[in-house]
């Protein structure tokens, strides 16, 4: 499993998850886990995904998300799971 | 699993707070490439350096974008270069060569610094020692990325006060040498007391010769964190202090261990040590004067500062070494002058000093860093304020270095600007009288003693 976490901040509008799970499946990238919260208006999510099977590098899914963000007023960051992992936990 | 409270969180440092690993350096031995011809060595130098750090700036971009954290700076140690010319080296000239193949290689790999044009004479200097010595002004002004380090003392063997009134010339005419540019060179030049051999912030950074082949050392930094954490608890008390510098210390230092790991792994590299050090920039909010500060000083360099910086660095290291299986180099808060913006208004406020720089300079890494003072200092007085730094090294079985910059031209008063980094100075006052008769002495200070440390 190659953990990645997506987060996602922005104004809150109608489809923001569609938009990214439907780009996510287009790539076969699958969706393990999602929180979200609206803080002041603003959209806050964490999903958690496996990119084992995607048909594009990390590279390449992470700058195409944070563009798909840019088009919706949302910025979007894909990094790999160790970086909170290693923080977070002992 | 992880919680959305924990991600916002890294995310926070990152964006907000100017978390970032400062440096990934690459520890290369040169020891092997010496021959008694120049042409030869320099040749192997340069096979060597890229053959092992090829790809050492792509990965440490890669690394970057899969944790998405800024990896400011990919640079390069060496072995001290006064042992690899030892052989081939006849001249100043000779050594200044081998600098022009380092600062091309370097180019070539496109790392910013590349550390260890350096000496060791903790003790004495052989006659390469002082060839090397004696080339650095050269050196320094006609490269650009080379950055020179000359230890003169430790604990066990004393200051060497011949290399000690040596570099306070040398200093001087390094910054002749590059008045043209506000005596940059001097920006690249540090004297150390007890330097470390894997230190992998620059401008002291070598690879010594306790090291292997090659190895992967890393400096995170995070001034910032540690500031907005401690905005959050202002008035509490100093074990609610204590542990909140702790607790952001270990979080810091675990994306600078996992960033070494990673980077070890991807360049067949072993893991050498993660430097604990709290390294400032220039930029807002990436201050460790702003630390002193959110600790309760007006200004750094009031009544209570070294109180405060011996607390911070205490605490910086128990938190850090609790995150990284290896803790090495220089480990410590640093507080150079014209890198952190805080510091530069402290001096401008007039509330900070280079005698209470050098009071701070006990208590923490590393020494009198980046400090910009009158053109028309004589080298007898920056012989003496190093010697100064050394004693405090020495006596205190601590690191401690001097980088100051004698601007050629400017005077208290003015301000130096060196950009990037580097940042802008203010120039300081220094002292004005005269210690030509001590540090004109030959010969060495006697260690000193390990026992009755009362």
């Amino acid at each position: 499993m190659n953990k990645v976490v997506i987060t996602v901040v922005g104004k809150d509008t109608v489809g923001i998850l569609a938009k990214i799970c439907s780009y996510l499946a287009e790539n076969d990238v699958n969706v393990c886990d999602i929180a979200q919260t609206i803080v002041q208006g603003y959209f806050n999510m964490m999903m958690i995904v496996d990119t084992e099977k995607a048909t594009k590098p990390f590279a390449k899914l992470g700058s195409e998300l944070t563009k798909l963000g840019v088009g919706i007023g949302l910025h979007i960051r894909c990094q790999k799971a160790e970086i909170f992992e290693k923080m977070h936990r002992i | 699993m992880l919680n959305i409270n924990e991600v916002f969180e890294t995310n926070k440092m990152i964006q907000d707070e100017n978390l970032d690993v400062r440096t990934i350096t690459m520890g290369i031995s040169l020891l092997d490439c010496a021959d008694s011809n120049l042409e030869a060595t320099c040749k192997n130098i340069y096979a060597k350096l890229l053959r092992h750090a090829g790809r050492l700036v792509k990965t440490g971009d890669d690394i970057a974008c899969d944790f998405g954290i800024p990896i400011v700076n990919k640079r390069i140690s060496i072995t001290p270069i006064s042992l690899v010319g030892a052989a081939c080296c006849r001249t100043p000239e000779d050594y200044v060569e081998i600098a022009k193949t380092l600062d091309r290689a370097a180019a070539e790999l496109d790392v910013n610094f590349l550390g260890g044009y350096s000496a060791i004479v903790s003790k004495g200097m052989t006659k390469s020692d002082e060839l090397l010595i004696r080339s650095i002004p050269e050196a320094l002004a006609v490269t650009e990325r080379i950055c020179s380090s000359v230890n003169v003392g430790s604990t066990k063997t004393g200051l060497d006060m011949d290399a000690v009134r040596l570099m306070g010339e040398i200093v001087k005419a390094t910054a002749e040498r590059t008045q043209d540019r506000d005596s940059l060179g001097c920006a690249k030049l540090v004297v150390l007391c007890n330097a470390p051999d894997d230190n992998p912030f620059m401008a002291g950074a070598f690879h010594g010769v306790t090291e292997g082949d090659a190895i992967i050392n890393v400096g995170v930094s995070g001034p910032g964190v540690v500031k907005y954490a401690l905005e959050q608890i202002r008035g509490a008390s100093f074990e609610v202090l204590c542990e909140t510098i702790k607790k952001t210390a270990f979080k810091i230092t675990r994306v600078g261990q996992l960033v070494a790991q990673e980077a070890a792994r991807r360049l067949g590299v072993p893991f050498g040590i993660i430097d604990l050090s709290l390294a400032p920039t220039p930029a807002v909010g990436d201050s460790v004067a702003d630390i002193l500060k959110a600790i309760g000083l007006e200004q750094p360099g009031a009544p209570g500062t070294t109180a405060a910086l011996a607390l911070l660095n205490d605490q910086v290291k128990k938190g850090g070494v609790m995150a990284s299986s290896y803790v090495g180099g220089l480990s410590g808060a640093f507080i150079p002058v014209s890198e952190d913006q805080g510091m530069i208004d402290a001096v401008n406020a007039g509330a900070l000093t280079i005698e209470k720089l050098e009071a701070m300079t006990c208590v923490c890494s590393v020494g009198l860093d980046m400090i910009a003072i009158p053109g028309d200092t004589p080298a007898t007085t920056v012989a003496g304020i190093i010697a100064d730094e050394a004693a405090i090294g020495m006596v205190n079985q601590k690191t401690t270095a001097v980088r100051i910059i004698p601007v050629i031209g400017k005077s208290v008063g003015d301000t130096v600007e060196f950009g990037g980094l580097l940042g802008h100075a203010p120039v300081m006052a220094v002292n004005r009288f005269s210690c030509a008769a001590f540090v004109g002495r030959r010969g060495r200070i006697p260690a000193p003693i390990h026992s009755f440390k009362n």
